[in-house]
């Protein structure tokens, strides 16, 4: 789950690391108030939105007066950046840069551990500096038994080439973001750039933090500041419903249980020339109510030409799977082609209730076949 | 033969009184697995399902003589269940649970690697030796005894796969789940070297999916396999950046694209199959050029 920016300056804050005055802004004179709150000089406006490169998109700017960050903030709230409309800005006190530092966390799934990253190339895409000059970043694995030890700063410090007067510093925000990540159990925590400026202070900049979702239930603070992660309506509605549901931009509606067989759904719907809308995972031991949830939401994209729908009972049990497809489509008009395919725990039954509902709906043998249906029916009237 | 089960292993149910504990373990008992104890906290002394409960994993394994255990506790208790079984020095631990939070894995693996005990999960099906012995929570009656080793990161689609194979009367030596979270206890690769070790596996099945790069550390070993191996990514047309359903299945910039999973194991010499249907059929032509295809599915 990922968190805006000002989020994480404020979990980072509480662990002890300075982070720049500021505040965030919903509407232009909302900014010009923050700024003049900051003492009126140069301030920055930045884009709160759940995606990288928000500088290059224009969606940070810098602003010498409140009048111009109420300029700024006109231009940058309900820009488009990479699809995301910017709902809110942090307006921040300027700093005068002299260096910028990269200090990064990740919990790595090759060595199980958290591994820490230092560079003295900061304010960069770390993935680029890791693609194009790997030897300019120094990293280390942290033993969660010891958590990051003295020697293996001075080993990040030292080997990023950082400059040496400031590495008792930069010292203390390593141990602070390795508490943040720790403690709120986050997958990822970047200071990018920690800026050492021209008076010689040190203060985060900027940072990101992603946290885990399966940890939310003992992060309850954190887990109020889940959004769908492109302020999607539909994800937030299937979120609501508790079902695992990704807006695709396809135009074939798919549900199936268990990540994988949905996952490779879409890949045979794709095989068979169609273009799925969403990845929805009723998940195992599905009750009918899922079902119907599934398809009301999966119908919830107006784009959508035909849903298939792709179960193999284990624990789900393919009689309770039809009727839910027949409560939903009962209730719902449904326009579109429906492709059932029912394989598994009870698959009798299933069959036998989706043949007598008298609905309209399309029953298929296999995965291939289903797919291969929901494609020819869904564009029979053109793309 | 077979890999990690077969039916003398001696199961213990840590969490057998909760909802998902009582029906799986009923279904395993159904199935023919030895379930020789469960371990619910306060309920030691007790009979549940015809069998003995303890208070803890160290007391149902001196009593029982339990050599696997298999976990069903919710996400906040299950690294500390998982913990506890290592503790009691069991030799194999399968945890089902879905949802553990990843640190806890991260300090639950600190303590594994220095054990002799191996974990296979969390958030996965489970183990089944068919006609020998089920640990898991997979419909038994798909599964045949067979040749053919079969190991995934997905739960239904390891049924699709399974079911593919028993109906072209390719039975399996055991199919192993590995599960979908990031950290988990087993990878691809050490479920291979097993196979490649056990007399009743002729010919290897590999089903990953996108997201890490297990699948791409175990097509290294691959390369040095005396057995025939197929493949299956899935995931093949998942948007980088999207997690898809799984916690592990996510495309992260360049890293653990489908593409460079095929890749690598083609590479390897695997035969990587583009449906759920062509791997059956791969696994039979593999079989028919060796001249070893069961005589059921020569038929």
């Amino acid at each position: 789950m990922k968190i805006h920016e000002f989020q994480a300056k404020q979990v980072l804050a509480r662990h002890g690391v300075p982070i720049p005055r500021g505040r965030v802004a919903a509407t232009p004179d909302e900014c010009a108030a923050v700024a003049a709150e900051l003492g009126g000089g140069l301030c920055v406006v930045k884009a709160q939105v759940h995606v990288g490169g928000r500088g290059k998109a224009g969606g940070v700017k810098l602003a010498k007066t409140p009048d111009e960050a109420r300029q700024m903030g006109a231009q940058i709230l309900g820009m488009d950046i990479k699809g995301l409309t910017v709902h809110k800005v942090l307006v921040e006190e300027g700093i005068a840069i002299d260096k910028e530092i990269y200090l990064g966390m990740i919990l790595d799934r090759d060595s199980k551990r958290i591994v820490v990253m230092v560079s003295a190339e900061g304010g960069m895409d770390i993935e680029e500096v890791a693609e194009h000059s790997p030897e300019k970043i120094a990293r280390c694995t942290i033993n969660p038994a010891l958590g990051l030890t003295d020697y293996q700063v001075r080993h990040l410090c030292f080997g990023a080439g950082l400059p040496k007067d400031k590495v008792k510093e930069i010292a203390v925000f390593l141990k602070a973001l390795y508490q943040a990540i720790t403690q709120s159990d986050a997958t990822l925590a970047e200071i990018n750039p920690l800026v050492i400026t021209k008076d010689g202070t040190l203060i985060a900049a900027d940072a990101k933090m992603d946290i885990d979702e399966n940890a939310l239930y003992r992060q309850k603070e954190l887990a109020l500041l889940q959004e769908s992660e492109e302020n999607d309506p539909i994800e937030e509605e299937a979120r609501r419903r508790g079902l695992t549901y990704v807006h695709l931009d396809g135009d074939i509606g798919i549900i199936g249980n268990g990540a994988g067989l949905v996952m490779t759904s879409l890949d045979v719907v794709a095989r068979e020339g169609g273009k799925a809308a969403n990845f929805l995972d009723i998940g195992g031991g599905a009750k009918a109510e899922v079902v119907r949830n599934a398809l009301e939401v999966v119908l919830l994209e107006p784009k959508v030409k035909g849903v298939v729908i792709n179960i193999f009972g284990g624990i789900t049990r393919c009689d309770e799977v039809a009727k839910g497809v027949i409560d939903a489509a009962g209730k719902l008009d449904i326009k579109v082609p429906v492709v059932v395919r029912l394989e598994g725990t009870s698959v009798e039954e299933g069959k036998k209730l989706l043949a007598e509902s008298g609905l309209n709906l399309v029953p298929a043998g296999s995965m291939r076949e289903a797919a291969a249906k929901v494609v020819e029916l869904a564009y029979a009237g053109g793309r | 033969m077979s890999i990690f089960i077969n039916h003398e292993t001696r199961v213990l149910v840590q969490g057998l009184t909760g909802r998902e504990g009582r029906f799986h373990s009923e279904q395993m008992i159904a199935y023919g697995t030895q379930v020789v104890g469960g371990v619910t906290p306060g309920k030691g002394g007790t009979t549940e399902l015809g069998v003995p409960m303890f208070d803890t994993v160290g007391q149902a394994r001196a009593a029982t003589g339990a050599d696997a255990s298999i976990i069903f506790v919710p996400p906040a208790g299950a690294a500390d269940a998982i913990l506890e079984a290592i503790d009691a020095g069991m030799p194999l631990v399968i945890c089902i649970t879905e949802g553990v939070p990843t640190q806890d894995m991260v300090r639950v693996y600190e303590v594994l690697r220095h054990t002799e005990t191996r974990l296979i999960g969390p958030n996965c099906p489970g183990v089944i030796t068919p006609g020998g012995c089920k640990m898991g929570i997979m419909p038994g009656h798909i599964f045949k005894p067979g040749i053919v080793g079969m190991v995934s990161r997905s739960g239904t689609l390891t049924y699709e796969l399974a079911k593919n194979l028993s109906d072209r009367a390719l039975g399996q030596s055991t199919v192993v789940g590995i599960g979908g979270d990031p950290i988990i206890g087993t990878a691809f690769i050490d479920v291979m070297k097993a196979f490649e070790n056990d007399p009743a596996t002729e010919i290897c099945v590999l089903a990953g999916e996108i997201g890490g790069s297990d699948e791409e550390t175990a097509a290294a070993y691959i390369k040095t396999m005396t057995k025939p191996v197929i493949g299956f990514i899935s995931g093949r047309t998942a948007p980088p950046g999207k997690r898809m359903g799984h916690a592990g299945a996510i495309v992260s910039g360049n890293k653990g694209t489908a593409q460079a999973k095929v890749d690598a194991l083609e590479a390897a010499g695997v035969k990587v199959a583009a449906t759920t249907d062509e791997v059956g059929e791969l696994v039979e032509k593999t079989l028919r050029e060796k001249g070893r295809l069961p005589a059921a599915a020569a038929r």
